[in-house]
């Protein structure tokens, strides 16, 4: 019988580990969290300066066919920058348009090329996934009519109001199939933004009734696309979650090292002290899990063992940036309920995160099923 | 497959047979659980027996080199002896305090003299080690222990008493950290490290009985104990960094063991298994909704050590806290081992109130022994507590 513990496959390429050192010296010099601040309460919630940066060095397309002008480095190689921008709190389209570029690789099979190409040269897509409040639910009710136009809605679609263009899930002759829409073909008012808890972060609602798609992708290569759509968001989320949990752990570090009370650093309270050691332990569990499921990927390995470890990112890494947030504000006490400690973005982006690609309960559900169904079902 | 490891494929295959072999059955008296609870001759006899059974067949210390007993070979080996040993539920090697602590600070900083007189009967168990560091009243405040040693003639004169010095009763020589200055303005520096002979005059180990039910662990009482100069290690006052060192390989800071094969084997696997056929609420234990998240947060615990352990071997991704994931190792695992048999001692139902003696209890109650047995790795070898306070203060900085 095979242990539920599972592999323990983690590895870096060299490739990985430069794009590693890429990521963090351009959030460290060129993105330090003012710049990030200046943008909380902007429209688009990011520059456009670093947006075209980032785009400039290739990382849209870090995962994309070399065919559509991509890296083609593997799905692992977007890890190491996501946890990078996570570190520093940057908010930027990326993580939604690399995720609609791998749902058309997946799904499409070289009949969406152009738009790939477009997304490899800096062109912001999104997938309009989620028909309400549910993560687990089939993200299936708007419908491909008779006439070939759509009707219903899609609700908390990431970076919308900067999408050139929409990856929509959807419903077509009873199975489920992606709509091509672009940007040009909705009117202003099918668009309602959300104000989100964080403040990084952009979603809007989108009615896409009347809307004729330019392109319906449909089979079963769509059907797999969409599970392996929530995995990988899932993933992503998990890595940013990281990253952030890192630099809020960081920057606790610093001012435990550094306020006094009763004469003595608060940083020697054990109170504080030992809340904090588990952050970092948390920390380091999470991060394993991210790179143990990008080296899976990367690996094209067995893809339950893919989905286990997706999900086991998404559990661990949910939990640890909703306790390291949380302990963030009061551990900063007073000057930590502040707009202006930066506890405030972090505990923000947990509660964002939290709920995004599913909650940690939402995975542990879906890994009993994996992990122990197999075993208490068998002899 | 490249040549090494074609060739250590075609060693595991031997190993497997070899224990098929050899792996004694089951002796109709209980073994104990770890090292730690070794309480009776009879056991003491059966084990002494294995581990000797183990060096001389050349499955023991394979990483360590040949003059001193070892095979001098690549630490893989090892690996794969002691994954084997666990699976074959093969009895443990008892000697640890010897194999993984004293041995490889031997192999670290002894003299070839020191190695060539200990190291062989370490591995052959012919010669028990014991750890004299606790006292009664220093324990985690390791730094501030009192038992004197003074100097007279070729010998130190030692006084004062060791607690929880587990196989101290068995044992024919402990390390031993006494101090040989006193009123120190830096307490550390009084301290001196001894090899210390433990069938002298004036040494009187007395058992102590566990929450187990079990004994393992002394008190022992120096009474003008004449322990020879020459059986320390380092000079006069270096005790505590000795001390300390020794601290690393007990606590797997450090690497170098003789062999991981210390505690029976107990893994979540185990306890899905045992556990399968509890009924809860009319249910198999774990159709329940709450157990099962219970349980996965359980795996995905230990999937997370493990993934750890593979992270250590990846330098790219320890950057940034380059000795955090081994000086947590203790704190994590212990932690998580305790939470994880306490769940298999609780998820029992009625049978969670059944103890070892009782012929209904479930795996002859494994789990609540194996829960009770557990505290000596939380308590033992530097509390969790004081492990949080050293991942604090040596990973991240925070101030003592
Ligand atoms: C089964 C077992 C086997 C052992 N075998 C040996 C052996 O072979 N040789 C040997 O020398 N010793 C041995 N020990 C002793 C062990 O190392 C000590 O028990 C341990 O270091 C704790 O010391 P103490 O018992 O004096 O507890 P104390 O130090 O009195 O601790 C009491 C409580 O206070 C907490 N505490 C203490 N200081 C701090 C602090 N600074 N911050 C936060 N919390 C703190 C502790 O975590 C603990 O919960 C063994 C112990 C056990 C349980």
């Amino acid at each position: 019988m095979a242990s539920v513990l599972g592999t323990t496959a983690l590895s870096l390429s060299d490739e990985q580990a430069m794009l590693m050192e890429v990521a963090r010296s351009f959030v460290r010099d060129q993105v330090p969290i003012e710049r990030v601040r200046e943008h909380l309460e902007s429209a688009s919630g990011f520059d456009p300066a670093v947006w075209a940066e980032m785009v400039a060095m290739g990382w849209s397309g870090v995962a994309l066919p070399e065919a559509v002008g991509g890296a083609e480095m593997g799905f692992g190689a977007v890890v190491p920058i996501i946890e990078a921008l996570g570190f520093g709190v940057v908010g930027t389209p990326l993580m939604s348009t690399i995720l609609a570029g791998q749902l058309l690789v997946d799904a499409g099979a070289g009949a969406v090329d152009d738009r790939l190409t477009a997304i490899a040269s800096g062109s912001v897509a999104t997938v309009a996934f989620l028909d309400g409040g549910d993560w687990g639910a089939p993200q299936r009710s708007v419908v491909v009519q008779a006439n070939g136009s759509l009707s219903g809605c899609k609700h908390f679609v990431g970076d919308a109001l900067e999408a050139a263009f929409f990856v929509v899930v959807c419903e077509y002759e009873g199975e489920p199939a992606l709509a091509l829409v672009d940007r040009s073909a909705l009117a202003a008012e099918a668009l309602t933004p959300n104000a989100l808890i964080d403040l990084t972060k952009r979603s809007a609602s989108i009615d896409f009734s009347g809307v004729k798609p330019e392109q319906l992708l449909t089979g079963a290569t769509v059907a797999e696309g969409i599970e392996r759509y929530r995995l990988y968001g899932a993933l992503l989320c998990a890595t940013e979650a990281v990253g952030t949990s890192h630099r809020c752990l960081t920057a606790l570090v610093d001012y435990m090292t550094t306020r006094k009370q009763f004469g003595k650093l608060i940083g020697s309270y054990q109170a504080l002290k030992h809340p904090t050691v588990d952050i970092y332990c948390g920390v380091e569990d999470a991060r394993s899990f991210v790179y143990h499921a990008a080296t899976l990927i990367d690996r094209a390995a067995d893809p339950s063992d893919i989905e286990i470890a997706c999900r086991m990112a998404k559990a661990s890494a949910t939990e640890l940036i909703g306790y390291a947030g949380d302990r963030s504000v009061q551990f900063h006490g007073g000057f930590g309920f502040t707009w202006d400690c930066d506890s405030t973005l972090f505990i923000r982006r947990a509660q964002w995160t939290r709920q995004v690609f599913g909650d940690a309960g939402h995975h542990r559900k879906h890994l009993a099923r994996l992990l122990l169904d197999p075993v208490i079902n068998s002899g | 497959m490249t040549e090494s490891a074609t060739e250590l494929k075609r060693f595991a295959a031997d190993v497997d047979a070899w224990m098929a072999e050899n792996v004694p059955t089951q002796p109709d008296f209980l073994l104990p659980l770890s090292f730690l609870e070794v309480g009776t001759e009879q056991q003491l006899d059966f084990l002494r027996q294995w581990q000797r059974t183990v060096f001389e067949a050349g499955f023991l210390a394979m990483h360590w080199p040949t003059e001193y007993g070892g095979q001098g070979a690549d630490p893989a080996y090892q690996a794969v002896v002691d994954q084997a040993l666990a699976r074959y539920n093969a009895p443990i090697l008892f000697n640890t305090i010897g194999l993984n602590w004293v041995g490889p600070l031997l192999l670290d900083i002894g003299s070839h003299e020191q190695r060539l007189r200990y190291i062989r009967p370490i591995l052959s168990a012919e010669e028990i080690w014991c750890q004299g560091f606790s006292e009664p009243d220093y324990g985690s405040d390791l730094g501030s222990v009192q038992t004197r040693a003074v100097r007279d003639g070729d010998d130190y004169v030692v006084n004062g008493s060791k607690i929880w010095t587990t196989l101290g009763n068995f044992a024919d020589h402990m390390i031993l950290l006494a101090r040989t200055t006193p009123n120190l303005e830096r307490k550390y520096d009084g301290l001196s490290f001894f090899l210390a002979p433990m069938g002298i005059a004036g040494v009187d180990a007395q058992p102590i009985r566990k929450v187990t039910g079990e004994y393992g662990f002394n008190q022992v009482f120096f009474t003008d104990a004449r322990v020879p100069a020459g059986t320390m290690m380092e000079g006069e006052g270096d005790g505590w960094r000795v001390a300390m060192k020794t601290l690393e390989y007990e606590r797997g800071v450090s690497a170098g063991q003789a062999s991981g094969h210390w505690i029976v084997s107990t893994q979540i696997d185990d306890l899905i298994a045992d556990l399968k056929g509890v009924q809860r609420d009319g249910e198999p234990l774990f159709q329940d909704p709450l157990v099962r998240d219970d349980t996965v947060k359980l795996i995905m615990e230990a999937r997370a050590m493990a993934l750890g352990r593979k992270r250590m071997t990846v330098p790219a991704l320890n950057t940034d806290y380059p000795m955090g994931l081994a000086l947590s190792s203790k704190y994590r695992g212990t932690e998580y081992a305790r939470r994880m048999k306490l769940f298999g001692a609780a998820m029992q139902g009625g049978h969670s109130a059944l103890y070892v003696d009782d012929p209904g209890a479930i795996r002859g109650g494994f789990w609540q022994r194996a829960y009770f047995s557990n505290f000596g790795a939380t308590i033992g070898g530097g509390t969790t507590q004081v492990q949080a306070n050293i991942i604090a203060e040596h990973v991240l900085g925070l101030p003592k």
